[in-house]
């Protein structure tokens, strides 16, 4: 295999890679967000206290969390063959993604929600703040720099994930390591996904913590 | 202003209970700046946390500007709050935010439009001093700057009450001094009413009109400045003006035996119920008189216009008596000049009956 075979194969490789994580990111955003934000909310002394629903959404949590991210893949095929209607490619692999690294992100932006002092919350409250203003001009806004950390983390995370997803069938660089460096014993492959991986990863870092320094004013 | 009665808030976790405000009346006059002082674990942050429902009070009425907030709901509670302002120890502020959003945030709260937040936030930066400031961040601020974002963050809405949880706690001396000198001005300023808590006898001296001083959930004395120095017995008269070191005992002149006259072992609360109380009646000020072995010990506290009058001078003047100053103290309070000193006069009560008289008369009494 010559380099320019590699760095064709490389190319693609990356895209399909950085379409699953930039995807299944926008998607664990949202609903990360969603179930952390409610984790915080319906705790005991929270905003909106209501323990059934806090206690199923930890559950829920939990269980995410506690498979490992190769069965959680294998776990939900039927699922995701109903949704995407196939279980092959990039697009499928997105499901999967989406649903290991929302439990993930949840727990995380649950943790960083509860980093806002109470006292400042409290004074919101004494002001006559609405639990929306509360939640979006204080706890989130807040916590932003915790929340862009935890992304970078997530994100990172996801890259890692995507690379499984690619064992089986998922595409990306995951899926270029396995077909050519692993079962061929391409090692010009192998190192050149492993340099591709480690940069990316860099990137998403650097990205995250510039973010993080102009945003914190602490 | 604020009109408290019966007020009970018990904490209870799975061993035991713990009544943090047992049974507290309370009112607050419109303008007044009401203190209540006590260690930590006596309740008063809980109590001033009832006022704006931020804890629920388990039995009791708060009415703050005629309502009962313990009746009101959600959203009719949202909008009393606004009329109440509330700063706290550790500030609270946005860090997030600078200078001039965190005092925008209160006025985003109560739906004020853009434009006019601009002009009320510049307003009020001005009235606390910080106009400079206003796009810095809380990070970038001393202690007592963040106080004063607090306190003009806490005005944004024009409330007419205003709470303070320690405000000052946290801050050096220096800069607590400002920081009263700053509510006492806002309380004069724009008629604010005032209700504070506090662990500091200097904040009570500094700005309060009453005070009360509560201890296990509960007050243990509470009444208007004036009136507690003139009470005898009084805590926080006695806290407020020292006398001495035999006075923080609580009772002094054990050692006391006259010359047939009142032997007294607690010289001053007896002679105090007898002539102290008397005398407090009749003017704004009080005298407690006891004996020693050829002296007269005589307590007595002036408040008002009398603090400025020579009177210990008048006495020594007129009726040509040695009087010793045994300890004392004048401060300059909230809304009076007030003095306290226990002094020795040569010979018996009856020696100084005319002494004792004219101390009641003058400035001690009407």
């Amino acid at each position: 295999m010559t380099w320019s075979e590699v760095f064709e194969l490389l190319e693609v490789g990356l895209q399909e890679t950085a379409w699953m994580v930039l995807v299944s990111t926008l998607l664990t955003l949202v609903g990360g967000l969603l179930v952390g934000v409610l984790l915080v909310l319906t705790d005991k002394g929270g905003l909106l206290p209501l323990r059934p629903l806090n206690a199923v959404l930890g559950l829920i949590v939990n269980v995410g969390r506690s498979l490992p991210f190769i069965i959680l893949l294998v776990a939900v095929i039927p699922f995701t063959r109903a949704i995407v209607g196939t279980t092959i490619g990039t697009d499928a692999a997105i499901v999967p993604l989406t649903i290991g690294a929302i439990p993930f992100f949840a727990r995380i932006v649950e943790s960083a929600l509860r980093e806002v002092p109470a006292d400042v919350v409290a004074a919101a409250t004494a002001m006559g703040a609405t639990r929306t203003q509360i939640v979006g001009k204080v706890l989130l806004r807040e916590s932003l720099p915790g929340l862009v950390a935890g992304l970078t983390i997530t994100v990172i995370a996801l890259v890692g994930y995507s690379a499984m997803a690619g064992v089986v069938g998922g595409g990306g660089l995951g899926d270029l390591a396995i077909r050519y460096g692993y079962q061929r014993f391409e090692t010009d492959m192998m190192i050149a996904t492993v340099v591709a991986l480690i940069v990316f990863v860099q990137l998403v870092q650097m990205v995250g913590d510039l973010l993080v320094r102009r945003l914190s004013h602490r | 202003m604020i009109e408290i009665s019966g007020l009970r808030k018990t904490y209870r976790s799975r061993k035991r209970a713990v009544v943090a405000v047992d049974g507290v009346d309370l009112s607050v006059g419109e303008g007044e700046v009401y203190g209540v002082l006590g260690q930590s674990g006596a309740g008063k942050s809980t109590l001033l946390r009832c006022v704006n429902m931020l804890e629920r009070p388990d039995e009791g009425t708060v009415t703050v500007d005629g309502r009962d907030l313990t009746k009101l709901r959600r959203g009719d509670l949202r909008i009393a709050r606004q009329g109440i302002g509330m700063i706290h120890q550790h500030f609270a502020l946005l860090s997030s935010r600078t200078v001039a959003g965190n005092v925008a945030f209160a006025l985003e709260v109560t739906g004020t439009p853009r434009a006019e937040r601009r002009t009320r936030v510049a307003e009020l930066l001005e009235l606390v001093g910080l106009g400079e400031r206003a796009d810095a961040y809380p990070a970038q601020l001393s202690g007592g700057q963040k106080q004063r974002v607090g306190i003009a963050r806490a005005l944004a809405a024009r409330p007419k009450v205003l709470l303070s949880d320690e405000a000052t706690s946290a801050l050096d001396p220096e800069t607590t001094e400002s920081i009263l000198r700053l509510l006492l001005d806002l309380n004069k300023r724009l008629g604010l009413t005032v209700l504070l808590i506090t662990h500091e006898m200097t904040v009570v001296k500094r700005i309060c009109t009453s005070a009360a001083v509560m201890r296990d959930g509960r007050f243990v004395e509470s009444g208007t400045i004036t009136d507690l120095l003139k009470r005898p017995g009084s805590e926080l008269a006695r806290d407020l003006f020292p006398l001495g070191l035999r006075d923080t005992g609580g009772t002094p002149e054990t050692a006391a035996v006259g010359d047939g006259v009142a032997a007294d072992k607690d010289g001053r609360s007896v002679a105090g119920d007898k002539d102290g109380r008397s005398v407090a009646g009749g003017g704004d000020g009080r005298s407690a008189a006891s004996d020693r072995t050829g002296e007269t010990i005589v307590d007595i506290t002036v408040s008002g216009a009398d603090a400025d009058e020579p009177i210990i001078a008048d006495l020594a003047r007129q009726f040509g008596v040695d009087v010793r100053i045994l300890g004392g103290s004048v401060e300059t309070l909230a809304t009076t000049r007030a003095g306290r000193w226990r002094l020795a006069l040569p010979g018996t009560r009856d020696d100084n009956a005319a002494a004792l008289d004219y101390l009641r008369k003058r400035g001690v009494t009407a």
